[in-house]
């Protein structure tokens, strides 16, 4: 970087950060400062940046989770000034410009806050509870064989375009976070409704949407109470018209026959 | 098929108890509205011939009432048990917390429902207490009911009790707080029963605020309405 650029687009911030040692440690926030950040770099190449200067006074970096750094892996996600990646709509937090800030600015960074994603250390938290409420459901079930015709199920656009807005979820977790109530409902209809669209998640339908609710609710998230602050925080705009048809989807399966668990012999 | 205790106890299915007993309930506040509107007359019989009717019919109303506390109870102790959850969900809370907007339908109201709610369930017994259980035709507030013969005067205790300026402002309150659940809980029960669609949510969602502000302005002009004895002010200045 030259000097010029940065004299020209550099800023000065205060970052208040959450610092915590392990999951069951007490974590407060710790004041940083932020000098000469490029407008240029996103929010996790800043923190590289500060992190940088704490390595080098011999302290204890700033730990945060990211991988791809181009908005698709769903690794990354701090709330940044109480919202999930911050207040651009449909970022992520790797997405996210320091453009977005001015000179001066105070940024609050904080984790991912709910009981189902204990926190790891700092920023990063365990967000296995999203993993686990796939298991128990959210895939379709095939025989594996030769490999099949391209096009033999033939599906209507407008619902492959539909189950594609829902397949968007990148699963980070900001929907969880920006819930009043800590609720992964968005996650999880998003999650149904994508398989749930699709002739080949039909078969397992009933059986899909018990199984992710179940679990959800033995992870300990709260309850969707239709606030739809899930949707405003989602870096891939997923809509809360999903929760709606995950509604729909229980509600069939609370009165269909429900194909018994893959493996104990069939139908 | 879901075993039904299952379902019920289910995130979803506590939803569903909540949504179906909130939307009863809310059609019954229609009809209690629409008997109200006698109130607006300054003469009390056809308030007081309603109100003997709905009397008349003896064993279906108490049916009637024994069910709609059976919607309170089911709606309340549902709301307590969804709320209880959502308190865990989040031990730590944010030092900072703020709505990205857009299509959100966080609002006062919305966040707060248990408020709300809890404040008419207050008001429910203090309401049903001062009038059903208040004084009758021993005390004395008896009027004439044609066919009925002598009729409790309701008309009489309802504008005795809405001439304190106390009473008045508190039901004015409470029916605003009303409005304040009406608004989120219209769009909030039928997504709660995934009767929403993408197509109509923007319009069941204005509906839904439309609704909550008739109700409330039909309730708390009531009391207002007595107390400045605003039919003959009105009608007078018609005249
Ligand atoms: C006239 C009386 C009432 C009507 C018409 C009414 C109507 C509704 C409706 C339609 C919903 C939406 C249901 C849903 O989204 O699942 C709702 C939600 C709710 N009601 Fe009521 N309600 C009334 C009284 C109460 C009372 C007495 C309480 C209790 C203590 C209460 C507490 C709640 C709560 C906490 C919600 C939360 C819904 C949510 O955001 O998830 N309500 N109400
Ligand atoms: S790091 Fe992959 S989405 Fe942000």
């Amino acid at each position: 970087m030259s000097n010029t650029s940065q004299s020209r687009h550099s800023m000065h911030l205060t970052l208040l950060v959450w610092r915590q040692e392990g999951p069951h440690k007490p974590g407060s926030l710790e004041k940083f400062t932020a000098k000469n950040v490029s407008e240029d770099m996103s929010f996790l190449e800043m923190l590289d940046f500060v992190n940088e200067d704490i390595i080098k006074s011999g302290k204890r970096p700033i730990e945060f989770d990211s991988d791809c750094r181009e908005g698709i892996c769903g690794c990354c996600g701090v709330v940044i000034n109480g919202q999930p990646h911050g207040p651009d709509r449909a970022t992520a937090t790797c997405q996210l410009h320091m453009r977005t800030f001015k000179d001066g600015d105070t940024i609050v960074i904080e984790p991912l806050r709910a009981k189902a994603f204990p926190i790891i250390k700092d920023l990063v938290v365990d967000r296995g509870a999203l993993d686990r409420v796939m298991s128990a459901g959210g895939f379709v079930s095939v025989k594996t064989g030769p490999h099949a015709d391209a096009n033999a199920i033939l599906i209507p656009k407008p619902i492959a375009d539909l189950a594609m807005d829902a397949a968007a979820c990148i699963g980070c977790g900001a929907c969880v976070a920006a819930c009043p109530n800590a609720s992964a409902a968005l996650f999880t209809s998003a999650k149904i409704s994508q398989l749930a669209l699709l002739p080949q998640g039909k078969p397992e339908a009933a059986r899909r949407v018990t199984g992710m609710v179940e679990q959800m609710d033995k992870e300990g998230f709260g309850n969707c109470t239709n606030i739809g602050e899930c949707r405003a925080a989602c870096p891939k705009e997923v809509s809360i018209d999903f929760i709606a048809k995950m509604k729909r989807e229980y509600f069939k399966a609370m009165f269909a026959p429900m194909e018994s668990a893959a493996g104990d012999g069939g139908a | 098929m879901i075993p039904l205790r299952k379902a019920l106890s289910s995130s979803v299915g506590k939803k569903f108890i909540m949504a179906f007993s909130g939307l009863c309930l809310g059609g019954f506040i229609v009809v209690h509205l629409l008997g109200n509107l006698a109130l607006y007359r300054a003469d009390g019989a056809a308030f007081n011939l309603y109100a003997a009717t709905l009397e008349s019919f003896g064993k279906f109303i108490i049916a009637a009432e024994l069910g709609l506390i059976a919607l309170f109870l089911l709606h309340a102790i549902s709301a307590m048990l969804l709320k209880l959850n959502h308190w865990g969900a989040r031990p730590e809370r944010y030092s900072v917390v703020k709505s990205k907007g857009g299509e959100s339908k966080s609002t006062l109201a919305s966040r707060n429902m248990i408020i709300s709610g809890g404040v008419i369930f207050a008001f429910v017994i203090l309401h049903v207490w001062s009038f059903k259980y208040g004084p009758g035709i021993t005390e004395g507030y008896t009027a004439a009911g044609g066919a009925h013969g002598e009729i409790r005067d309701l008309h009489r205790l309802v504008v005795e009790s809405f001439h304190n300026p106390l009473i008045v402002s508190a039901y004015v309150f409470v029916m605003l707080l009303l409005g304040g659940h009406l608004w989120h809980a219209f769009w909030s029960g039928l997504q709660s029963f995934g009767l929403t669609n993408p197509r109509y949510t923007k319009g069941l969602y204005c509906l839904g605020s439309m609704f909550a502000v008739v109700l409330s302005v039909g309730f708390l002009m009531i009391p207002i309405w007595i107390f400045f004895d605003l039919s003959t002010v009105l009608l007078g200045a018609i005249k």
